[in-house]
């Protein structure tokens, strides 16, 4: 039976991730390193469950990353909630951003596409507003070093990496999956087939949302001091838009491949000089465009093999 | 009022230079229906341009401008034919050159960054004329209505272009119909590549004077350049030239009105405009079509 067998890899794939970053901060001493290493595949799958199976490319995603570090801060310093909790109030307040900003669904490519980078950029020129430093520090940045952990924030990252998987799995193998999918590649056809276009594209943007906003707030914890330029920085987007890209959006193994494998590279060769980086990520943007648009797992896929 | 006043010409001025602004890429999208993410970048490159002209040289930034103009020229010719006939073959075009020029931006930005440092380049007003323009009995900075003037001639001989010569009748037939072009025997593909060199060319003429009329530059400032362009072209409506000039004389207005009453929150008005537009009238102020997925 193929449906099972595709379970089990999945159940494997998911244990393996858990596994590798449960025991790598034993045996590797960066933390914050593996700690971004985790939140881009978090990204990279959030971005796929938009980008991947309803063709929509929210090139503002980073705007709910920004809104879950500061509503996770927020919720923190006003109302003196638990740090867990706060984390997932950062979350559901990135899904409300969502919803305000589901209207953009109603564009179609491109012009979605740069909508959404300007109400990143509105959310960011919000934030970072010095009228409002009563409220979010404006420029200035949080400061949470009282919260600061970062054992507890890798353990939290790392199960909000595994929720974002899971939940790519399940549109990989889900009748809900299969549905977005046909309504990217024709909406007419697919609302006449019965497929609910409104609230299948609100459902896989919402859930994006969510994990952005859980990713940004976690990270926000982990790291404690942040600034409205820190964690609204354009960078954030464009990676998880690279590593979904490079290793295969709509697959499950794909951005993790190449969330993992490129934000390797860009600590090795990036840190110093992060301009030899960008440069080798444009190139490869524009190469893949060119030659692979469906990333390397159709490379795999050329040769017979399923990727999950 | 005399404040409302100053804000509603100095909008005028400013929003026939934004009208440059916005025009290659509005072009670029006219003719081949594809997204030049890299535009904003073009732009900078073209300030860079500018600024060295007037440090190494110690020239006006005027005299650069037909050697700018070549250059980006040179520049786009070669970039359709690697680039350009490869993507109009897939199965969506408008949305994968939005990712593939989002690459060639990046590219331009760290190769900049590399070649030129990172810190800001500024030029003094100054340079393009010392003293003020009265207009209407109030006074502008020279720089100003030299800017405008120059977007201005831009768009007039941009319909000379279309109008008044055979390869603007050629262009207007591509962005018609191109299979019905081809047909009538014109060569697409070099029209095409015409068109994405003048809009690079556009581009770096507008950067020539963004020093004066945006702020310094450094290379990272290609992607907000790159989404003011867009907000004037979507406001006017993508694929319109016409219509490039009411975006950019509504960006211009309001840009100049939010720095005179609310300063502080005036950074936010090319993203609030856009999004606005784009809900209210997806097709811009000069569309027929409404875009619906």
């Amino acid at each position: 039976m193929p449906e099972r067998r595709r379970l089990v890899q999945a159940a494997l794939l998911l244990m393996a991730l858990a596994i590798v970053f449960g025991v790598a901060p034993s045996v590797y001493g960066n933390l914050t390193l593996l700690f971004m290493m985790m939140a881009y595949v978090a990204l990279a799958q959030g971005l796929n469950v938009v980008y991947g199976f309803t063709g929509y490319l929210p090139f503002g995603y980073v705007g709910f990353f920004g809104v879950g570090a500061y509503g996770m801060a927020l919720a923190v310093t006003f109302l003196h909630w638990p740090v867990i909790l706060a984390v997932v109030a950062g979350g559901v307040l990135a899904v409300l951003i969502g919803l305000v900003l589901a209207p953009l669904l109603r564009l179609s490519g491109a012009y979605f596409s740069i909508a959404n980078l300007a109400a990143a950029e509105v959310l960011y020129y919000v934030v970072a507003n010095p009228n409002l430093t009563d409220i979010t520090q404006g420029p200035y940045g949080m400061k949470l070093t009282a919260i600061f952990d970062p054992t507890l924030s890798y353990a939290v990252m790392l199960v909000i990496m595994l929720v974002a998987t899971a939940i790519v799995v399940y549109l990989r193998l889900s009748k809900f999956g299969l549905a977005l999918l046909a309504i990217s590649q024709d909406p007419v056809s697919a609302g006449t087939a019965g497929v609910n276009v409104v609230r299948g594209r609100l459902i896989a943007w919402l859930l994006s949302a969510f994990i952005a906003g859980l990713v940004g707030a976690a990270f926000g914890w982990h790291i404690s001091v942040f600034y409205p330029d820190s964690v609204f920085a354009l960078q954030v987007t464009v990676f998880a838009i690279v590593f979904a890209l490079f290793g295969g959006a709509g697959t499950v193994a794909g951005p993790i491949f190449g969330a993992i494998v490129l934000y390797g590279l860009y600590n090795f060769i990036g840190i110093s000089t992060p301009e030899y980086f960008q440069l080798i990520y444009g190139a490869l943007i524009v190469a893949l465009v060119l030659f692979l648009p469906r990333g390397l797992a159709s490379v795999f896929e050329r040769g017979g093999r399923h990727v999950l | 009022m005399e404040l409302l006043e100053y804000a509603l010409i100095g909008g005028v001025l400013f929003g026939l230079y934004f009208a440059l602004v916005g025009l290659g890429l509005n072009l670029i999208f006219g003719v081949m229906q594809i997204v030049n993410l890299a535009h904003g970048d073009l732009i900078m490159l073209g300030a860079f341009g500018a600024y060295w002209v007037f440090h190494l040289w110690g020239l006006s930034p005027m005299v650069g401008i037909p050697l700018e103009f070549l250059g980006f020229m040179l520049l786009g010719i070669p970039l359709y034919y690697l680039l350009v006939p490869r993507l109009l073959g897939t199965r969506d075009p408008e949305m994968l050159s939005f990712i593939l020029f989002f690459g060639v931006s990046q590219m331009i930005e760290a190769a900049a960054t590399l070649g030129f440092g990172s810190s800001q380049r500024s030029l003094p007003l100054a340079t393009l004329g010392v003293g003020n323009v009265r207009i209407l009995g109030q006074a502008f900075p020279k720089a100003w209505a030299v800017s405008a003037g120059v977007g201005v001639a831009a768009i007039l001989a941009l319909y000379v272009y279309f109008y008044r010569t055979r390869y603007g009748c050629a262009t207007r037939a591509v962005m018609a119909d191109r299979d019905e072009a081809r047909t009538t025997g014109i060569n697409v593909h070099w029209i095409s590549a015409v068109a994405l060199a003048l809009g690079f060319a556009l581009a770096g003429l507008a950067g020539v004077f963004a020093p004066y009329m945006i702020g310094s530059v450094n290379p990272s400032v290609g992607v907000n350049l790159t989404t003011i362009s867009f907000a004037i072209v979507v406001i006017g409506s993508l694929g319109n030239p016409l219509g490039t000039i009411i975006g950019g004389l509504v960006y211009g207005i309001a840009l100049m009105l939010m720095e005179t009453y609310f300063p502080s929150w005036s950074t936010l008005v090319p993203y609030l405009l856009l999004i606005l537009i784009m809900l209210v009238k997806p097709a811009g102020l000069l569309g027929h079509q409404v875009r619906r997925a």
